[in-house]
C-alpha cells in the first residue's frame, strides 16, 4: 500500500515536473487565437506563435486576406473570438474606434520582452501595439528588360509611362506595367498613393469633410488611367497575388508592389527562368514633379484584445513576444520583410522599403474616418476606368458616397 | 416562424432606422517607427458612454432609406430635372449604387430564369429519350454544375475565361482579337455572369422536369401517337401542359434564388462591372468600418423586392387553391 502511494506520488511529481518543463514560452495556460494577414512574413510570425502551444496552452491562427473584415466582429464578442490581432497602421484604427484592444503597458512591465523601445506603437501615451516590421509599396523592375529596351530605371511615373511605351515598341512585352488595380481596397490604395504623391490632403483641415475632388485628385486619376494602357486589360480584377503571378511568368517589367510580397520573388520559386535573377526591388516613384513619394509607409504589429480574460491576455502576449523574438531570424525569414527586430540585417529584399523610408514617404494616415473614404474610393473609382465617366464626376461620387457613410457612422 | 423569420426581420428593420452616435474625438500624439505626430482619434470611453444611454444609436426614421446609398430620392429628382434625354436620366440613375445593383439584379433574374427553365426542359426531354443504361450516368454528369459549390464553380470559370486561360485564349483566337478580354468590359462580364447562372441552375430545373416526365400519362401519349401526332406535337400538347405546374414551381424558386445573386460576383471578382443587392450588402459589411445600418436598409429593401417579385406567382397559386376549395 505504502509503495503504491509512493509510486503514485513520484509519478504525479514527474508529471507535474514534465508539465512545467514542456509549457513552452513561459505560458502557464490559456487560449491564444490570432487573426492576421496572409503574406509570408505574417505566416512566419503565426507559425512561431503556434510553436508555443503545449500542455494547457492552445494556440491557433487564422491568417487570411479577409482579416480586415473579420477583426472587428472577431474582437467584439465578450469573450472575444480572437485574442490577438496582427494589424497595420490602417487596421488598428477601427479596433481603437470601438475600444476593442487593450493597452500593453501592464503586460510589458510584468513580462518584459526581447524587443526595442522603438517597436512600441503608442497612441495617446499608451502602448497599444508592438510593431515588428515596416512595409511599403514601391517600384520593382526587371533589369534585363530595361537593358534590352535601352532605358534607365524610371524615377517618376511619367518616366514609367515612357519606359512602358518603349518596351512595348520594342516588342519585348505586351503589358509591361503591373499594379494591384482590382476594384475595392487595391485600386483605392493606388489612388491614395498617387494622390499623396501629387501633394494632396484627404480631408479638409481639422474636419472629416473629404478633400479629394480637386485638381490633385483629377491629376492622380488621369495618371492612373494612363498607366492602365500599359497593363493587362483585366486590371480591375487583378490583386497583389495575381500581379505577382504575372511577374513570375515574366509578363511584367515594372510593377508597384509591397516590399513584403516582392521580397519572396527573389527566391525564384515557380518563376520563369531569368525572372528572379533580374528582379530588382528599387525605390518609390514620384509623380507630377512632386518630391513626396507616391506611396505610403506601413508598420505591422500585434495587438491584444480587450474583451478576454487576463490569463488569455498574458498567454497571448507571451506567445506573441516569443514569435517576434530575434531568435526567429534566419536567411529565409530575413528576406520576407523589413523587420524591426534586433539582429536583422538588411537584404536586397529590403532595399525598396528602406529607400521609401529614406525618401520621406508619408505613413498611411491613422484617422478614424480614413477607412470609410478608402471603401468609398474602392466602390466608386472602377466607374472611371471601365466607363466614360469623367474624373471630376467620379471624385464627386466618391465624396458623396463617403459623406453618406460618414454620417451613418457619426463622423459628420 | 416567429423566432427565425419574424424576429430577425424586426431587428433588421429597427437597425435600418438608426445610425451610430456622434463620435467624440480627442487629439492625441501617436508614435511609431516613423516618428510621432498629432492625430485625431475616437474617444472610445466617451463613445461607449453614449452607447450605454442609447444602445441602438440615434433614431433617424426613414432617412437611411432615402439617402444616396439607397433610394436616393433627392438625387433621382435632380437627375429627372436636369436630364437631357431619357438615356441621360438612365445614366444618372445607374450611377447611384442601389439602382445600379437593382438593375443588374433584375436583368440577371429575368434573363437567367427563363433560359434555365428552357435549358432544363430540353435536357430533361433529351435524357428521358436515352437508353435506360445510359440514363444514370448522364443524369449524374448533368447534375454536376449544381453539386459544385457556387464559389468554386465560379472560380474555376474565372480562371478559364482569363485572357491567358483556356476559354479566354480560345475566344481570342476565334474572334482573331488578341485584346479581347471577358473581364474588362461591362457587357461581356454581365454575359459571363448570366451564362454561369444558367449553367449553375439548369440542373435544378432538369431534375424537377425529369421527375415530372416519369409521371406522364402513357395512355394519353399513346392515343396522341395513334392520332398521328408528331414528336413536336406530343411535346407541345401533352408534355408541356402536364409540366406547367412544375414550371410555376421552378420559376418561383429560381426567381428567389437569382434575385439573391451573389457568389458569381465574388468568384468572378466582378464588382467593378456588376453589383447585386446581396453584393452591396456584403460591401457594406466588408470594409474595415462596417456600415450595419446601411446593410440593414438594403436588406429590408431586398425583402420588399422579393415580395413584389413573387406576388404575381403567389397570387396565382392562391387563386388556384381558392378555386379548388
Amino acid at each position: 500500500m505504502n509503495r503504491v502511494l509512493k509510486a503514485t506520488l513520484i509519478a504525479a511529481g514527474l508529471m507535474s515536473n514534465s508539465m512545467v518543463a514542456y509549457a513552452a514560452c513561459g505560458i502557464s495556460g490559456g487560449k491564444v487565437n490570432i487573426i492576421g494577414n496572409e503574406f509570408p512574413a505574417i505566416q512566419t510570425i503565426g507559425a512561431a506563435a503556434v510553436a508555443c502551444a503545449g500542455d494547457g496552452v492552445e494556440v491557433t491562427t487564422n491568417l487570411t486576406k479577409e482579416h480586415k473584415e473579420l477583426q472587428v466582429p472577431g474582437l467584439s464578442g465578450d469573450p472575444a473570438e480572437y485574442t490577438v490581432a496582427i494589424v497595420a497602421n490602417s487596421s488598428i484604427v477601427p479596433l481603437m474606434n470601438e475600444g476593442l484592444i487593450r493597452p500593453l503597458d501592464d503586460l510589458i512591465a510584468k513580462h518584459g520582452g526581447n524587443f526595442n523601445d522603438n517597436q512600441k506603437i503608442s497612441i495617446g501615451g499608451q502602448t497599444m501595439a508592438i510593431g515588428f516590421m515596416a512595409n511599403a509599396q514601391h517600384m520593382v523592375y526587371r533589369k534585363d528588360i530595361l537593358e534590352q529596351a535601352g532605358i534607365e530605371p524610371p524615377k517618376t511615373y511619367e518616366e514609367v509611362l515612357a519606359a512602358a511605351a518603349m518596351i512595348k515598341e520594342k516588342g519585348l512585352m505586351k503589358y509591361p506595367f503591373g499594379a494591384a488595380f482590382a476594384a475595392g481596397w487595391g485600386i483605392a490604395q493606388e489612388f491614395n498613393n498617387m494622390f499623396l504623391g501629387m501633394g494632396g490632403d484627404f480631408f479638409k483641415e481639422g474636419s472629416a469633410m473629404p478633400n479629394i475632388n480637386n485638381e490633385k485628385g483629377v491629376a492622380a486619376l488621369n495618371m492612373m488611367k494612363s498607366l492602365t494602357e500599359h497593363m493587362n486589360p483585366d486590371f480591375l480584377t487583378l490583386n497583389n497575388n495575381e500581379i505577382n503571378a504575372e511577374w513570375k511568368a515574366g509578363n511584367v517589367a515594372i510593377m508597384q508592389m509591397w516590399g513584403s510580397r516582392a521580397g519572396p520573388l527573389l527566391a525564384g520559386e515557380d518563376s520563369a527562368p531569368g525572372v528572379a535573377d533580374n528582379t530588382v526591388l528599387a525605390y518609390p516613384l514620384t509623380v507630377g514633379g512632386g518630391d513626396i513619394p507616391a506611396t505610403t509607409l506601413w508598420w505591422d504589429g500585434f495587438t491584444i484584445a480587450q474583451n478576454i480574460s487576463d490569463e488569455d491576455a498574458e498567454a497571448s502576449y507571451l506567445a506573441m513576444v516569443n514569435a517576434i523574438d530575434p531568435s526567429i531570424m534566419n536567411d529565409e525569414v530575413a528576406t520576407q520583410a523589413v523587420w524591426m527586430i534586433e539582429g536583422y540585417e538588411p537584404t536586397p529584399a529590403s532595399a525598396g522599403v528602406f529607400a521609401t523610408i529614406a525618401a520621406g514617404a508619408k505613413p498611411y494616415p491613422m484617422i478614424p474616418y480614413e477607412s470609410l473614404l478608402h471603401t468609398a474610393l474602392g466602390a466608386e473609382l472602377p466607374d472611371f476606368f471601365s466607363g466614360n465617366e469623367s474624373a471630376e464626376k467620379t471624385l464627386s461620387d466618391v465624396e458623396a458616397a463617403y459623406e453618406t457613410a460618414a454620417k451613418e457612422k457619426g463622423f459628420l | 416562424m416567429l423566432l427565425f423569420i419574424f424576429l430577425p426581420i424586426v431587428s433588421v428593420v429597427m437597425q435600418s432606422m438608426h445610425i451610430d452616435h456622434e463620435q467624440v474625438f480627442v487629439e492625441v500624439e501617436n508614435c511609431d517607427f516613423f516618428g510621432c505626430k498629432k492625430a485625431t482619434m475616437v474617444d472610445a470611453d466617451a463613445t461607449a458612454e453614449l452607447k450605454k444611454e442609447q444602445p441602438l444609436g440615434r433614431f433617424v426614421g426613414l432617412s437611411n432609406y432615402i439617402n444616396r446609398a439607397h433610394l436616393a430620392t433627392s438625387e433621382v429628382a435632380d437627375a429627372w430635372r436636369n436630364k437631357d434625354s431619357l438615356g441621360d436620366f438612365y445614366d444618372r440613375v445607374y450611377n447611384l449604387p442601389l439602382y445600379r445593383a437593382i438593375i443588374f439584379t433584375l436583368v440577371y433574374t429575368f434573363t437567367v430564369t427563363p433560359l434555365l427553365i428552357i435549358l432544363g426542359f430540353l435536357i430533361a426531354i433529351a435524357v428521358n429519350s436515352l437508353h435506360q443504361r445510359l440514363k444514370g450516368l448522364v443524369i449524374f454528369f448533368s447534375l454536376l454544375p449544381m453539386i459544385v459549390t457556387p464559389l468554386v464553380g465560379s472560380l474555376i470559370l474565372f480562371w478559364m475565361i482569363d485572357s491567358r486561360g483556356i476559354i479566354g485564349h480560345s475566344l481570342q483566337m476565334l474572334f482573331d482579337d488578341p485584346d479581347l478580354s471577358l473581364k474588362a468590359s461591362t457587357s461581356l462580364t454581365w454575359i459571363t455572369l448570366m451564362v454561369y447562372g444558367v449553367w449553375h441552375s439548369a440542373p435544378f430545373a432538369f431534375v424537377i422536369f425529369y421527375a415530372g416526365l416519369q409521371t406522364l400519362p402513357q395512355d394519353t401519349l399513346e392515343s396522341a401517337m395513334i392520332d398521328g401526332a408528331s414528336r413536336w406535337e406530343r411535346i407541345r400538347y401533352v408534355v408541356i401542359p402536364h409540366l406547367t405546374p412544375l414550371v410555376t414551381f421552378v420559376a418561383l424558386i429560381q426567381l428567389m434564388d437569382n434575385f439573391r445573386v451573389f457568389e458569381p460576383i465574388v468568384g468572378f471578382n466582378a464588382s467593378a462591372h456588376a453589383t447585386s443587392l446581396s453584393s452591396i450588402i456584403y460591401t457594406d459589411l466588408g470594409g474595415e468600418s462596417q456600415l450595419l445600418s446601411s446593410a440593414s436598409t438594403t436588406s429590408v429593401l431586398t425583402i420588399l423586392g422579393v415580395i413584389i417579385l413573387l406576388s404575381p406567382v403567389l397570387y396565382r397559386t392562391w387563386r388556384d387553391w381558392e378555386r379548388k376549395v
